[in-house]
């Protein structure tokens, strides 16, 4: 994984609330085998028209947008299924955080883990992004992951939660399996004092 | 460590009894997974991650593999294959049974006698007990908790953190005791209980949180009816949904391939019993439905918050506290092709879909064919029944329920998830309207342009008769439920 720290970037508005993760990326694009082409697809139904063409009236398609890479959504983003597929279909769009005031449990796991960042703000600061980025596209924000702060164009800066692990994880640019592969010895003496509760080979 | 004289949740002593690791400052709990389930749509990346890093499956015989998610659910060949001609989906169960056979991995492929929806066959096969903790790379792993087992929907990076290790990394969620009290009337079931719980906290009012279910409501409904309720609990934001495990639990789980026996299944149970949460034990919030008041249910909008009894009128964006919820109703009922205040009530549908992780078990089949026995199905209307496993099929079979099905004019499928997700061939043509026993109504789940209303299984087999959307209460059936 690529560390992350200092992120600064255009935003781009989706003035939606609860936008489920079969919206982000259909079911139909879930036949894959790797994660690759996902970003054509991600918002597909929102995004083409049948002939395959952009639709005009879809806000992320707007030519002003095209360069956006932090994205103001509406509260609870990322609801439903607990597909992977949502936060690759994001990254591959070219986004590389997500501003709301909430976002589904799931889906904020899956996102941390690769390196989309899920940034929770307060509802008066994101009425605020949201009617900038409708104003202005050339609206920019940065965002410094260590200082945990979202820093609006005024300079202003926004204080957001993450939980540690997931910060560390994320700055240092080390995955979270490493972690647990190096608690063998502790697994092994759970099981050994615990029964095992279903045999699935049996 | 825990104060013994401090009363525990339900949640709180399957949660502690699977700590390896507590949580600190600086980490989440490290939790021991008892159970992994895995199918062919959220697993590939996780294998694959696996082989890059040379690492095997740590307990193999701890993990399950089905196939579900993008099977045709058409009829077998003459040979008794059931043939896949989506190259993708084809190219992608290969991929899965690949990965099972060389990490050494039971599995039941595609039309097998065991097969079929993970949380159908999870319980069937007694693998689900009370107490344990079970994940799947499927956000309707809440099912399970009707046993009183914490069961949590996980992504793909987490599938491989299990398959590598059999621990998750998992920040203590909060709890919310759902409370159901009453007794259900005539013709309302246990979905029009979670449609209800839903449309009260709305599809984010259960985020962070654990659902326990309770109440004699929850006490007096069967098995199946408490998946269906937990199996829901995601669509109010909740990962996890439980239930206690009292006698109904015990006896359903006896006798299952998987379950223990004998002596074995006594002293389960003895351990089983100490689960409940203690007298006093404190939820973080709580939601109380009274029973006695609910009627069916059906939900109008693009989520399944979206929800009113099945008497009501579709509500008004204008009449919207915020501008984001007056956008996202306008949104919805634009989608949906619905008026403010229409009725929905007598609304034509086209097609009718039973089956889904939520309702494609044998009692929700007994449920819609005994509405549906000597009934036609109305000429305009598709209605698909799609059981839930192989097992619920050849019982239904057994039970003479198919020939019901299909004299009444439905579809009799082969087990999957079907239309619940429509990436298998089974669809919804756009602006069609569906009845639907699945838990999903967001636009295009069940088919791009596709609208679809969540309803019990009674409900939908009223609206396939008569052809359009119709109160159960208003037609005769013995004994309804």
């Amino acid at each position: 994984m690529e560390k992350i720290n200092k992120i600064s970037g255009r935003i781009a508005p989706l003035a939606i609330n609860d936008i489920d993760t079969d919206q982000i990326i259909p079911a139909r694009f879930l036949k894959t085998t790797n994660k690759q082409g996902l970003g054509q697809q991600c918002f597909f139904d929102w995004r083409y028209e049948a002939d395959g063409s952009d639709k005009a009236d879809f806000i992320l398609n707007k030519p002003e947008y095209q360069d956006a890479s932090v994205l103001i959504a509406g509260n609870n983003f990322g609801c439903g299924s607990s597909r992977e597929h949502a936060p690759w279909a994001l990254m591959g769009m070219g986004w590389q955080a997500v501003v709301s005031t909430e976002f589904a449990d799931i889906f904020r796991s899956n996102s941390l883990k690769n390196g989309l960042l899920p940034i929770i703000v307060d509802e008066e600061t994101h009425r605020q992004l949201m009617s900038l980025a409708e104003e202005d596209p050339t609206t920019e924000v940065s965002i410094n992951l260590e200082d945990q702060h979202l820093i609006l164009p005024d300079g202003r800066k926004v204080e957001f939660p993450i939980d540690g692990f997931s910060k560390y994880c994320l700055l240092n640019g080390v995955d979270q399996l490493g972690y647990l592969l190096g608690l063998e010895d502790e697994v092994a003496s759970y099981e050994a004092s615990h029964d095992k509760r279903v045999e699935t080979t049996a | 460590m825990g104060n013994q004289s401090t009363p525990q949740t339900l949640f709180e002593k399957v949660w502690n009894h699977h700590v390896i690791r507590p949580q600190t400052e600086a980490t989440p709990a490290v939790l021991y997974i008892d159970l992994h389930l895995v199918h062919e749509v959220t697993s590939p990346q996780a294998f694959s991650l696996l082989r890059e890093r040379g690492l095997k499956v740590r307990r193999p015989d701890q993990t399950l593999g089905t196939m579900d998610h993008s099977t045709p659910t058409t009829p077998r060949n003459n040979l008794g294959i059931i043939p896949v001609l989506d190259m993708q989906a084809s190219a992608q169960l290969d991929q899965f049974t690949k990965n099972c056979n060389d990490f050494g991995i039971p599995m039941y492929s595609l039309g097998t006698e065991n097969q079929g929806i993970v949380h159908v066959i999870g319980p069937e096969q007694g693998f689900t007990q009370p107490g344990m903790t079970i994940v799947c790379g499927d956000s309707h792993t809440s099912t399970h908790g009707a046993f009183g087992a914490l069961a949590f929907g996980i992504g793909t990076s987490e599938v491989g953190h299990v398959l590598a290790t059999q621990t998750l990394l998992q920040y203590k969620p909060k709890t919310m005791a759902v409370r159901v009290n009453g007794t259900l009337a005539d013709g309302v079931v246990a979905k029009d209980i979670i449609l209800a719980v839903i449309a009260k906290i709305g599809v984010g009012g259960g985020t962070g949180h654990v659902f326990e279910y309770m109440g004699s409501a929850i006490r007096g409904l069967s098995m199946e009816g408490r998946m269906t309720i937990c199996n829901m609990s995601i669509e109010g934001g909740a990962r996890a949904g439980m239930v206690a495990p009292d006698e109904t639990t015990f006896e359903w789980v006896n006798g299952r391939p998987y379950a223990p026996k004998g002596a074995d299944f006594d002293k389960a149970v003895e351990f089983w019993r100490t689960l409940p949460s203690d007298e006093g034990a404190q939820f973080d919030s709580e939601v109380i439905l009274n029973a006695d008041e609910l009627i069916p249910m059906i939900t109008y909008g693009t989520n399944p918050g979206m929800g009113m009894p099945i008497n009501g009128r579709v509500p008004d964006p204008d009449k919207q506290a915020t501008v984001a919820e007056r956008m996202a109703m306008d949104k919805a009922l634009t989608y949906m092709g619905l008026q403010p205040n229409e009725a929905l009530l007598g609304k034509k549908v086209d097609v009718v879909f039973l089956g889904s992780c939520t309702n494609s078990r044998i009692s929700d089949l007994r449920l819609a064919a005994k509405m549906l026995d000597g009934q036609k199905v109305a000429d305009s209307v598709r209605m698909m029944v799609v059981p839930g496993s192989q097992q619920v099929k050849k019982q239904a079979e057994a039970e003479g329920l198919d020939e019901i099905f299909k004299a009444a004019g439905a579809e009799w499928r082969e087990a999957g998830c079907s239309m619940c997700i429509a990436m298998n061939g089974d669809q919804l043509a756009p602006g069609q309207y569906a009845v639907s026993t699945s838990n999903r109504n967001f636009e295009g789940r069940q088919g791009k342009g596709g609208r679809t209303f969540l309803a019990s299984p009674l409900t939908a087999a009223a609206t396939a008769i008569n052809g359009h959307i119709t109160d159960p209460r208003t037609m005769y059936v013995p004994e309804m439920a």
